[in-house]
C-alpha cells in the first residue's frame, strides 16, 4: 500500500524547511543549471574542488519539497568528500531512485538520502529528487574541464 | 431532490470507479488535461474494428465502402455540432498538428510565392507583416507562430493579459501590416473566455486572418465557427470525450481553397507524375495518408453523447462546480487563485497557488486523497512567467463531476498546508 507519509519523511520537510548549502557560493570550481522541462522546476549547483576534493557544493532553485530537500541533503553529504566518492553515492541513489520501492536503502553509504526510497514509488517524482543530483555531476565534470 | 448531473452519468464511465492507490474512490479533476470516455465512445472505436474496418476512400469492397460511410458520416455530425459544413472540416492527430498545420501551410505559401508562383503572393508573410497572438496562449498556439515569424522575418506581437485574468483586446495591435491572429477561445490556466466577436471585428478591418485554439471551448459550451466568423480552428477529440489520436481543424471556405497543402503524400493529390505532382482542392488535401478512421468514428459517439446530454445542461453543470470551487478556495487562507475569480467570461477550471507549498507537493497530496488534478505550467511557461508563478496546480471540472467530488477536493485541499507545516 502506498502511503503519502513514505514519500514526505519526516527527514525531507525538515531539509526543505531549513535547506542546508543553499545559496551561491561566490568561489566555484564548476556550475551547473537544471530544469525539469515537465515542471519548470529549475536548480543551479556550484561546486568548490581541490583536486579530487569537494570543499563545498551549493545550490538554489526554485522547484517542490523533494528537489530542494535533495538538494540540501547532497550539499550534506558530499562536504569534504571526494569526487570519487560522490560517485558512488550519485550511482547508488540512481538505483534506489529506479527500484520502484523494492530496494532497501543503504542508510550506511546513503545517510539522510536513503529517506528517499519512498519517492521512487512514485515514478513522476523520480525526476524531481535527481534533478540536483544531476546538476552537481555536470558541475563537476565542468569544472574537470576548465 | 434531484440527482446531480455527474452521479447520473458516472456510470456511463467506467474508469471513474477506479480506486487511486488502490484505496481512495477517484476525484477525476484534469478533465482540461484529457476527459475521460463515456462506454458508447469506447463501444463504437471498438465495432468500428469488429465490424467495418478497412481503409478510406480507396477501396472498392464492401468493407471499404461501409468505412467510407462511416467515416464521413462522422465528418458530417462533428461539423454539424459546431455549426460548420462536413467539406470544412479536417481531421488531424490533435490541435496542435492543426495550428501547425495552417502555419505551416501558411509558410508553404511564402515559399511558394517567393519562387514566383503568384497563386500565393495574397497568403505570403515578410518582414513587413505581423502575427498577433495572446500572452495566454498554449505552447501549441506560441510556438509554432514564433517558427513562423522567426523564418519569414514577420513581427510577433501579444495582446495583454490584465490584472483580473482577462484578455485586454488592444485595437492598436492591429494593423495593415497584420496578417494572422490567432487566439485561445478559453485560457487552459485562466479560464477566461476571450471575446472572438470583437477579436474578428478588428481583423476583418485590417484583413487578417483569425485562428482560434477552440480546445477549451468546444468541449463546455455550443460553439458555432461560421457565427463567430473566425477562418480556422483547432480543437481535439479527446477532451471532449472522444478517443486520443483524433484531433479537428476549420478551415473557411478562403483558406480552404488557398492555403497549399502541409503534409504531401497519399490520397491528397490529384495526379501524380515522376515530375511533379498536383493536389485535390477540397479537404482532401489536407488528410494525407491513412486516417484516424476509428478515433474518428469513436470521436463522432462523444458528440452524440454530448448532444445528448445537452451542450447548455453541461455548461450550466460545469459552472455551478466551477463557482462552487472558487467560493470554496477564496475563503480558504494561503490560497492564489490564478484567473478571474468570479464566473464573468470564465469557465470549467481553476488553477491556482498554495502557499508555501510547491505545485507537485499540493498535487501529491490531491492524489493521496483520490482526487486527480493538474501541476505543473500546464504548457503555458510564459503566462507562468508573467503571473510570478514557477507553476500552478488546476483542478478542471466535466459533466461526470459531482457537487461531492468538489466538496472532496476543499476538504482535501485545506489539509494541504498543515501537512507540509505552512499553515
Amino acid at each position: 500500500m502506498m502511503n503519502l507519509d513514505s514519500l514526505y519523511q519526516e527527514i525531507i520537510l525538515d531539509h526543505y524547511k531549513k535547506p542546508l548549502g543553499s545559496g551561491l557560493q561566490d568561489n566555484f570550481s564548476g556550475e551547473a543549471f537544471h530544469v525539469n522541462t515537465s515542471c519548470g522546476d529549475e536548480v543551479t549547483v556550484r561546486v568548490l574542488l581541490d583536486g579530487n576534493q569537494i570543499l563545498n557544493m551549493t545550490h538554489e532553485g526554485v522547484g517542490c519539497s523533494i528537489s530542494r530537500a535533495s538538494a540540501s541533503v547532497l550539499h550534506a553529504l558530499t562536504k569534504e568528500e571526494t569526487t570519487e566518492t560522490f560517485h558512488v553515492l550519485l550511482d547508488n541513489f540512481v538505483d534506489l531512485m529506479h527500484s520502484q520501492g523494492k530496494v532497501v536503502p543503504d542508510e550506511e553509504v546513503l545517510g539522510d538520502a536513503a529517506a528517499f526510497a519512498g519517492v521512487s514509488k512514485y515514478p513522476a517524482r523520480v525526476k524531481c529528487a535527481l534533478l540536483p543530483w544531476m546538476a552537481m555531476k555536470d558541475a563537476i565534470e565542468g569544472a574537470g574541464n576548465e | 431532490m434531484t440527482l446531480d448531473l455527474g452521479q447520473e452519468l458516472k456510470d456511463d464511465f467506467p474508469i471513474l470507479s477506479h480506486k487511486v492507490r488502490g484505496v481512495s474512490d477517484l476525484v477525476y479533476l484534469d478533465s482540461a488535461a484529457t476527459s475521460q470516455k463515456p462506454k458508447v465512445v469506447i463501444a463504437a472505436e471498438s465495432n468500428f474494428y469488429t465490424s467495418t474496418n478497412a481503409t478510406v476512400h480507396r477501396s472498392g469492397h464492401e468493407l471499404g465502402e461501409l468505412a467510407s460511410a462511416a467515416y464521413e458520416a462522422a465528418r458530417e455530425n462533428i461539423a454539424r455540432f459546431v455549426g460548420i459544413e462536413p467539406g470544412n472540416l479536417i481531421f488531424t492527430k490533435n490541435a496542435t498538428e492543426g495550428i501547425n498545420l495552417v502555419a505551416y501551410a501558411v509558410l508553404n505559401a511564402t515559399l511558394l510565392a517567393k519562387s514566383g508562383d503568384k497563386r500565393y503572393n495574397k497568403l505570403a508573410i515578410g518582414a513587413e507583416d505581423s502575427i498577433v497572438i495572446t500572452e495566454m496562449e498554449h505552447h501549441a498556439n506560441i510556438v509554432p507562430w514564433q517558427h513562423l515569424a522567426q523564418v519569414t522575418g514577420a513581427r510577433l506581437e501579444y495582446l495583454k493579459v490584465d490584472e483580473s485574468g482577462r484578455l485586454d483586446i488592444d485595437e492598436s495591435k492591429f494593423s495593415k501590416s497584420t496578417k494572422i491572429v490567432a487566439i485561445t477561445h478559453q485560457s487552459n490556466v485562466l479560464g477566461s473566455v476571450t471575446d472572438v466577436a470583437k477579436i474578428v471585428r478588428f481583423a476583418n478591418k485590417v484583413g487578417a486572418m483569425v485562428v482560434l485554439d477552440a480546445c477549451q471551448s468546444v468541449p463546455h459550451f455550443n460553439v458555432d465557427f461560421k457565427l463567430l466568423g473566425v477562418s480556422a480552428a483547432a480543437w481535439s477529440g479527446h477532451k471532449m470525450l472522444g478517443p486520443t489520436g483524433v484531433g479537428c481543424l476549420y478551415l473557411n471556405d478562403e483558406l480552404l481553397g488557398e492555403l497549399p497543402p502541409f503534409l504531401l503524400g497519399g490520397n491528397m493529390i490529384e495526379n501524380v507524375t515522376y515530375e511533379s505532382s498536383t493536389f485535390r482542392s477540397d479537404n482532401a488535401k489536407f488528410e494525407a495518408g491513412t486516417m484516424n478512421i476509428a478515433q474518428v468514428v469513436g470521436l463522432s459517439a462523444a458528440v452524440d453523447y454530448l448532444k445528448n446530454v445537452g451542450m447548455n445542461v453541461i455548461h450550466e453543470h460545469v459552472r455551478e462546480l466551477t463557482g462552487a470551487a472558487l467560493k470554496g478556495m477564496l475563503s480558504m487562507p494561503g490560497i492564489r487563485i490564478l484567473g478571474p475569480t468570479d464566473l464573468t467570461d470564465r469557465e470549467g477550471l481553476v488553477s491556482f497557488e498554495v502557499d508555501g507549498v510547491h505545485p507537485h507537493d499540493v498535487s501529491q497530496f490531491l492524489d493521496s486523497k483520490g482526487v486527480a488534478v493538474r501541476a505543473g505550467h500546464h504548457c503555458a511557461w510564459p503566462l507562468h512567467r508573467k503571473l510570478g508563478a514557477v507553476a500552478s496546480s488546476r483542478a478542471s471540472f466535466y459533466l461526470y463531476n459531482t457537487k461531492e467530488d468538489v466538496d472532496v477536493f476543499l476538504a482535501a485541499l485545506d489539509q494541504i498546508r498543515d501537512y507540509f507545516k505552512v499553515a
